[in-house]
């Protein structure tokens, strides 16, 4: 089996304790994986924006990277159901098949340990009271049910709390949250007082894009909640504590 | 009208209207998911609900023939009507024909679309609307801000004082002691209304669903207003856009399934009313159909947007969005508001055409609840992502926009590992000024930038943005030779 992780841009960039996180995760549950290095994005900024010309060389980029895996596993939802819906709108677009052939091959994180490894309990340990945020790529693209809620639940010393209207978008939306910034904010002010309302010390939840929304209002509102990557907790052990 | 972020910051300012709006939209929310909920086969439904449309739309010149002959065999006249103004000319010429000067309406999406109460007035004619809600956008000088519940942005207290205030000019005057009561609001607007369908001579209706073979319009409503308009008058038209078509009886069984569920959250709408032509003695003695086009061949052109024409206009998808939510109906600038509104109009009028229905595409967080709730299925994101695409295109050759010139950029970026890499250095650089400057501290201990000028200020104007790493991944798997 040959599993390659796609860290995505954003977490590259930003968030590389995340990407981190999923070697360490992986290597825990025995899967050697690959980083190809020449990997970048998806090109879902550029898709979801309508540029589309702009979006296949990315994808181009993409398939090269990824094309002699079995499996792509990523911490985003979001760029898993960019790469399996997508990619064939771009293939499409360039006259170009191959480009829609790594798609399929792309799962969620909590997609592939559970459907893939067949584990639900990946033998972590975090010792907060959390709650989840289940991102709306998660739940409508990709469907992944509720395959995090069965690996929160199994991390030792966790307290996971429900969330109210936890399937309602933050709104964050990629470029919508600067293209309708006033209306993105007002439905992640929404999302930040349901978090709030929870007494959680962490809000967990599978793409670090959502959490960049959400996290920013919440420290702007000083409210001492921390976000934090579903990878980074099921990462932790009791030697981290 | 301006652009959807403009517009909507109105809205967004407003917290009554918010207020009127979150409470509305999740009640209706709730009872659609009670009813739904209690069909097994709600998935097969919506497949076959679906299904039907496509075929139909498929074959749509053969069914409009069909149900052309068959109207006429029973004795209505059927028009065709390109675009707005045909068809209310039509309607027009119709009424001036029978010398009338007023006309009673049953709410229908077709006639809003066309204007067709403004197109009238312009000649001498006025239109009263007869359903409750439209009354109250009516009587208010107002617009109507959803598809099902046009008054959804008005509470009762609000509601009261419009029929206080505005019955009297217009016919019968609301009671003096009237209270915010919903019985007494209803009883005081069906009272004013009863005048008004007992003198008209004429009716306009639209259509849910149109039967090709029998030739039978179909109207499901609530109050019973429409069979009142459909049954007292003389004359009676029909607006019905052309993709409202079902080809049989059989095929109409699914929708009442799938429309008051999907809709009022109701198992079955009050009032279901159908017509076929003319029957002597009984009725209406004269019948018009004008089938409107108004783009509606545009829409169904486009290979991938022509699915919104499988709508059924249950505003499902309203009632679910949390843009809709906060933004109200009146953002969108069309009597089609919320996610069927954001594809509907550009698909009906083209991209490129002005800088309002280019924003539409653009008014969602692509969250995807539209889809879920659809009864029909119509996959609101992908036709969303479709006409973005579209928009874009339609600008590509003049002077750039910066956002497409940012696009262009950062597509470079990342087509290529090592220009990323290199972007991720300076991105790295400013990170660690960042880390020495940066006001805020995320919990957890991560820096963040409190304050960035324009464009960054959109979202550090009600977002802390954590301060980039001093290393990206891709140089810590590197450094530490993982690779």
């Amino acid at each position: 089996m040959k599993v390659a992780v796609l860290v995505t841009c954003i977490n590259d960039t930003m968030f590389p304790d995340t990407g981190k996180a999923v070697f360490r995760l992986l290597r825990r549950l025995g899967v050697e994986a690959d980083f190809p290095e020449a990997q970048t994005c998806c090109g879902q900024p550029m898709v979801n924006t309508g540029y589309l010309d702009e979006a296949v060389p990315v994808v181009r980029a993409f398939t090269d990277a990824f094309a002699g895996y079995d499996y792509i596993v990523t911490p985003s939802g979001s760029c898993a159901g960019s790469a399996r819906h997508q990619h064939r709108m771009v293939a499409r677009r360039a006259g170009e098949p191959r480009l829609a052939e790594t798609g399929p091959k792309t799962y969620e994180l909590s997609e592939f340990l559970v459907d893939v490894l067949g584990v639900t309990d990946v033998g972590a340990y975090f010792p907060h009271r959390v709650t989840y945020h289940p991102t709306c790529h998660s739940l409508r693209m990709l469907g992944v049910g509720d395959k995090p809620l069965q690996l929160l639940r199994n991390v030792r010393g966790l307290d996971l709390v429900e969330l109210p209207a936890a399937e309602e978008c933050c709104g964050f939306g990629g470029t919508f949250a600067v293209k309708n910034a006033e209306t993105s904010t007002a439905m992640g002010a929404d999302k930040a007082r349901h978090v709030r309302d929870t007494d959680a010390e962490v809000l967990v939840a599978g793409d670090n894009s959502c959490l960049l929304h959400i996290g920013g209002l919440l420290s702007r509102e000083r409210s001492g909640v921390r976000v934090l990557h579903l990878a980074d907790v099921l990462a932790s052990t009791e030697e981290d504590a | 009208m301006p652009a959807f972020p403009a517009a909507a910051r109105e809205a967004l300012a407003d917290s009554q209207l918010r207020r009127n709006l979150a409470h509305a939209t999740s009640t209706i929310r709730a009872k659609r998911a009670a009813v739904v909920g209690e069909v097994d086969e709600w998935e097969e439904l919506r497949l076959a609900g679906a299904a039907i449309k496509d075929n139909t739309l498929r074959h749509l010149d053969e069914h409009l023939l069909t149900l052309e002959a068959a109207l006429q065999s029973r004795g209505a006249t059927v028009h065709w009507a390109r675009d707005a103004t045909e068809a209310c000319d039509i309607v027009a010429r119709i009424a001036h024909g029978h010398g009338v000067g007023e006309v009673v309406k049953v709410k229908s999406m077709a006639t809003q679309e066309i204007g067709l109460n403004e197109a009238l007035a312009a000649q001498g004619i006025t239109a009263w609307e007869t359903d409750l809600a439209e009354l109250i956008v009516q009587l208010g000088d107002d617009l109507p801000s959803h598809i099902l519940v046009p008054a959804i942005h008005r509470n009762r207290a609000e509601i009261r004082e419009i029929f206080r205030r505005e019955m009297a000019a217009v016919g019968r005057p609301a009671p003096a002691d009237l209270t915010d009561d919903p019985a007494e609001l209803a009883g005081a607007a069906r009272l004013h209304l009863r005048e008004k369908f007992l003198r008209a001579r004429m009716a306009v209706s639209g259509a849910n669903f149109a039967v090709a073979d029998t030739g039978t319009l179909v109207v499901v409503e609530s109050e019973g207003n429409g069979r009142m308009c459909l049954t007292l008058p003389e004359v009676l038209v029909s607006v019905v856009g052309i993709e409202k078509i079902v080809p049989t009886w059989s095929d109409l069984d699914v929708f009442l399934q799938l429309l008051p569920r999907s809709g009022t959250g109701e198992r079955m709408n009050p009032y279901t009313s159908t017509w076929s032509g003319i029957t002597p003695g009984d009725g209406p003695q004269e019948m018009h159909v004008v089938l409107l086009d108004n783009g509606r061949t545009r829409a169904l052109a486009d290979e991938v947007g022509r699915q919104a024409l499988r709508c059924i206009r249950c505003s499902a998808c309203l009632n679910v969005c949390p843009v809709y939510e906060r933004t109200g109906g009146h953002a969108y600038g069309s009597v089609y508001p919320g996610p069927i509104g954001a594809i509907l109009n550009p698909l009906l009028k083209g991209v490129g055409v002005d800088e309002q229905t280019d924003s539409l595409p653009y008014a969602s967080s692509l969250c995807g609840a539209c889809f879920e709730a659809c009864p029909v299925r119509i996959d609101i994101p992908e036709v969303l992502v479709h006409l973005r695409s579209q928009v874009v295109d339609a600008h590509r050759g003049g002077a750039p926009k910066p956002e497409a010139v940012a696009m262009k950029s950062a597509a470079w970026v990342l087509s290529d590992e090592r220009r990323l890499t290199l972007a991720e250095r300076g991105m790295g650089a400013a990170g660690k000024a960042l880390n020495r400057f940066g006001r805020a501290v995320l919990p957890g201990g991560r820096r963040a930038v409190r304050r960035l000028p324009w464009p960054a200020s959109l979202w550090t104007g009600a977002r802390d943005l954590p301060a980039p790493p001093p290393e990206s991944f891709r140089a810590w798997w590197r450094r530490t030779g993982r690779r």
